[in-house]
């Protein structure tokens, strides 16, 4: 019998449902679980065991009664840029530590009226900027597979979580593939939905316009009962779609037959990792055992993404992060004397340097003399890139592209050099770009028995067919199961062993 | 003044929505500081602004009584800069695509037409209020003005003198308060207007340096601060000296402007896209029902009532005073329907008697079918002036029908010509010396025994009958002496 962390949603959702196990014990055993490794992976800022206990209660209670919901009772955690009433709200920065918004995001209260367990408030790169959750002012994330290597960013907590077995789901943002690359670093499956699927009210914003909420689970089915839940139209956020979702669970083993799978030359260029073409280009044989066709396909202005994507998304993130200035909440520098030095010294001590960066690059950007040669010519490289892609969607139904041009690396390898770092974002940030909906999907592991993932791409709204693809390939190839997860759960797990898919575990 | 003045002003109205541009909080001045506040308005993390239709209505009804051309496709943008009184550090507001350009609205100068363009109409929020405190250490901020709605209207620089900058404001002021868009309440700072003013020789087509004097909250202020300031620059100039382009705040106590900051220290915006906002695509439905909704303007009505009601031109102005009040007379004057009662009634009853009330109420407290039908009975003769004024007292602040009313005070006049007869005989009986009087050739008396015979009867008689009675009755009394 497998321990209660290893279950994915859906089944524990069948225990809790068929009175198999209490939601009670399903949130101590993970409450025990984080106490355990937490200090090993650090994929927690803030663990909320008296506001899991009292929800599992709850949630135990709308089961007795009759009134639960698929998602009742199941534990999770929130990414910590996301507000949640009375329990702190970080970013993962100095800026923001102690802070506890007096309302909850959108996701929050939905999930909550779903009866879902917070477990607790999961590590990020400050302010979500960042691939390897390493500019954390709590510390960075380690990789359940490999305690000495990154666990990829932003959502580095959300998807270390997942992989370590310290929550059956939870949510990330992805702004310019904070979701899809630790998803591809942990072995498990992330989704970016379209943007306005889900509504961004209560998401602490980094670049309003490429923000969007999504989750990350073991599997493609818990994605898919996971967006069931989160999208929809929200009144408060007037980017969120006024559209009526399909139901992603319903037809989710239709399989692929007849889908047509492009492969944009741009994403299998120069300074792919042999190994991450191996894996993805196995996904795709896979698609096409299945009845799916693929062929070559193009998105040229892709190559100019990351430019584009750091100005744009800097440019927001200027203006959205000016708000913290010391004068209402979140850090205040106690050694101001005017109001100058107050923005000054409370700013300089609240941001961390990626984020100060960011900052400076975004206000240049958009100053006088330099705003039309960078922000406006930005703007005209997304209209582009999203024209490239609707050309792309023309002759196929989904694009498949690795998620990376690397696997996880060691912790400190390319904090000296941000560009290299920036240049990890090659195959993500053309998605939010355009505003489509991505998902990723272990694929394979490499040399060092590091996950490996696969990128689809979809139209905007397709998340059902996205999921569709997802399901045959992790079908097909199995679930990744990082050692921590797969074991007891002690960290006496030889660091760096290869972890075994599902059919080896049973084996 | 050896130079043209040239100005051109930048107008500053609170839009008179419910609820603020961007969040439910109440949009009401005056009450307990950040009592009307919530997370979206403080500019809390994660938390969404959400524009408020009625804003945009607000917006671009201003634009229509304006004459601007109202843009199909428009869309907000942030205005990035540090102040504490600015939540979220960059003001919401319009950049290239406001939701109104290129109107104009007319002024009145020495009886002549004069046309001030409008540049521009944009939609953005208002800041919150610094008060600094003297006693406390440092300032406290009040953040109930944060998120108010607010219009910004940008004239073309087309005003020639202090005088006509004025007018303009005026004009400005009296569409937004006929249109309802603003209540224009200057004291509260719901309009304020900036200055911008250059001198250039006359005949010359290029502009010269220009100032930009800020928030001014009154008519007075903005003339006199024009004034002043076009005397400044003056100066500067016969003494050989250059203007610099610079703000200049204008100190209303002390009568002068001092300088904020030159064009160099001028703040960089940094303006771009507000992300969290759609664009505002706006259809013809959408358009037309606003302009349905935009009542007859003032200058329209007063050309109007002098023109086609014979009101002179002075009258006309009191009357569309506000729109209270022109509604008022229109709906009067159509109900009596004699314009000239109608105006004689408001201006020498209600408005008076608003003048009187304590406040700034803009209540006539009156309808113009009770106040027309009230004049109506005066008019025909069926109540004296007398009765019609204290039957206009019993029914003002009440929805007490006068028509009713005027039978349960018994106003109507008396007709009986036995009573009349009676009233005068016995009055010239009691008053053996104002008979005397008449005799002795004293025209007074007839006044007196007349108002004596009025009150007898109770204010009640026509006094045109009682008139005739006592003449016929002196005459007969002369007669049978002789
Ligand atoms: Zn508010």
């Amino acid at each position: 019998m497998k321990e209660l962390h290893e279950l994915p949603v859906h089944e524990l959702a069948g225990l809790l449902a068929d009175r198999k196990i209490g939601a009670r014990e399903v949130a101590q055993a993970h409450l025990d679980r984080i106490a355990l490794l937490q200090q090993d992976v650090n994929c927690y800022i803030s663990i909320t065991p008296e506001v899991a206990l009292g929800q599992a209660d709850a949630a135990q209670k709308r089961m007795d009664g009759g009134d639960a919901g698929p998602l009742t009772g199941i534990p999770m955690a929130f990414k910590d840029n996301m507000c949640t009433k009375g329990v702190q709200t970080s970013c993962a920065s100095r800026m923001l530590e102690g802070f506890v918004p007096p309302y909850n995001a959108t996701v929050v209260s939905t999930l909550q009226k779903a009866g879902t367990v917070m477990l607790g408030k999961l590590n990020m790169d400050e302010f979500a900027m960042g691939s390897t959750n390493e500019n954390s002012y709590f510390g960075p994330v380690r990789n359940p597979w490999n305690l000495e290597r990154v666990s990829g960013g932003s959502s580095g907590g959300s998807a270390a979580a997942v992989a370590a077995g310290l929550a059956p789901f939870a949510l990330g943002s992805d702004t310019g593939g904070s979701i899809r690359l630790p998803a591809s670093f942990c072995g498990v499956v992330g989704m970016k939905p379209t943007y306005g699927a889900v509504s961004r009210f209560g998401l602490v914003a980094f670049a309003s316009s490429l923000d969007q909420i999504g989750p990350l689970a073991s599997n493609v089915r818990d994605c898919a009962w996971v967006l069931d839940a989160i999208m929809g139209h929200d009144p408060m956020d007037s980017t969120s779609a006024p559209v009526k979702h399909e139901s992603c669970t319903a037809e989710l083993d239709a399989g692929v037959k007849g889908m047509s799978f492009g492969l944009a030359r741009e994403y299998f260029g120069e300074g792919l990792n042999g190994d991450i073409r191996k894996a993805v280009m196995k996904a795709v044989q896979v698609l096409e055992a299945q009845g799916a066709v693929s062929g070559e396909c193009s998105v040229p202005a892709a190559e100019f993404g990351i430019s584009a994507y750091y100005l744009l998304s800097s440019a927001e993130a200027s203006a959205n992060l000016a708000r913290y200035d010391g004068i209402r909440f979140g850090h205040r520098s106690a050694d101001a004397t005017d109001m100058k030095e107050l923005y000054r010294l409370t700013r300089g001590e609240g941001f961390g340097r990626e984020v100060k960066t960011r900052i400076l690059l975004g206000t240049y950007a958009l100053s006088s003399g330099y705003h039309d040669a960078l922000y406006v010519k930005a703007l005209k490289v997304r209209r582009m890139i999203h024209d490239d892609f609707i050309r792309a969607f023309e002759t196929h139904d989904i694009l498949v592209s690795p998620v990376s041009p690397t696997t996880a690396f060691r912790l400190g390898e390319k904090t000296a050099d941000p560009l290299q770092m920036y240049l990890g974002d090659v195959y993500t940030v053309a998605v939010n770009l355009a505003g489509l909906p991505a998902l990723v999907v272990p694929c394979g592991l490499d040399s060092d028995g590091m996950p490996i993932g696969v990128q689809l791409i979809g139209k905007p709204f397709s998340e059902k067919k996205l999921l569709q693809a997802g399901q045959a390939i992790e079908q097909a190839l199995g679930r990744f199961v990082s050692p921590m997860a797969a074991g007891t759960g002690s960290t006496a797990n030889p660091v760096g062993q290869c972890g075994k898919t599902e059919e080896e575990v049973r084996a | 003044m050896n130079h043209e003045i040239v100005i051109g002003l930048e107008i500053h109205s609170e839009l008179r929505t419910r609820s603020k541009v961007f969040c439910g909080c109440a949009n009401e001045y005056g009450a307990e500081p950040n009592t009307r506040t919530c997370p979206v308005c403080l500019g809390m993390p994660g938390t969404l602004p959400v524009l408020n239709r009625q804003a945009v209505d607000f917006a671009v009804k201003a634009g229509l009584a304006m004459n601007c051309t109202i843009s199909g496709f428009s869309k907000m943008d942030r205005k990035n800069y540090f102040y504490p009184d600015m939540c979220k550090a960059y003001q919401i507001s319009q950049f290239d695509l406001p939701f109104c350009r290129d109107g104009y609205v007319d002024i009145e100068v020495d009886g002549q037409t004069k046309r001030i363009g409008i540049e521009r109409i944009h939609l953005e929020e208002d800041a919150g209020k610094l008060n600094h405190d003297p006693y406390a250490q440092g300032s406290l901020v009040d953040y109930n003005r944060c998120g108010v709605p607010l219009i910004e209207i940008v004239s073309r620089p087309d005003m020639r003198s202090p005088e006509e900058a004025r007018l303009f404001m005026e004009a400005v002021k009296e569409i937004l308060e006929y249109t309802g868009v603003s209540d224009c309440k200057m004291q509260e700072g719901s309009l304020r207007a900036d200055v911008n003013l250059s001198l250039r020789p006359f005949g010359q087509e290029k502009l010269g340096t220009r100032t930009e004097m800020k928030n001014l909250n009154s008519l007075r202020a903005v003339q006199r601060a024009a004034v002043t300031e076009a005397e400044r620059q003056e100066a500067l100039i016969t003494a050989g000296k250059t203007i610099t382009q610079e703000t200049r705040r204008w100190d209303d106590n002390k009568g002068e402007s001092f300088s904020m900051r030159s064009k160099e220290e001028a703040m960089d915006y940094r303006y771009f896209p507000e992300p969290d906002l759609v664009p505002v695509v706006m259809d013809e439905g959408w358009l037309a029902r606003i302009r349905e909704s935009i009542p007859e303007l003032p200058q329209a009505r007063r050309a109007k009532y002098v023109q086609e009601m014979g009101i002179p031109a002075y009258d006309a102005g009191l009357l569309t005073g506000t729109i209270q009040i022109a509604d008022l007379f229109e709906q009067a004057a159509m109900t009596c329907g004699n314009p000239k009662s109608a105006s004689n009634w408001i201006m020498g009853e209600i408005l008076r008697q608003m003048k009187e009330q304590e406040g700034d109420s803009l209540d006539p407290g009156i309808d113009g079918i009770r106040l027309g039908s009230i004049i109506g009975l005066v008019e025909r003769g069926e109540i004296t002036q007398a009765s019609g004024k204290k039957l206009l007292e019993a029914v003002m602040g009440t929805d007490a029908d006068p028509v009713v009313l005027v039978e349960r005070m018994n106003l109507r006049i008396q007709r009986d010509e036995g009573a009349v007869i009676d009233a005068v005989v016995l009055v010239m009986k009691n008053n053996p010396q104002a008979i005397a009087d008449f005799q002795a050739g004293k025209g007074k008396a007839v006044g007196f025994l007349m108002g004596q015979a009025m009150g007898l009867l109770k204010g009640k008689a026509d006094p045109g009958q009682v008139k005739s009675v006592l003449e016929a009755k002196l005459k007969e009394f002369d007669g049978g002496a002789s």
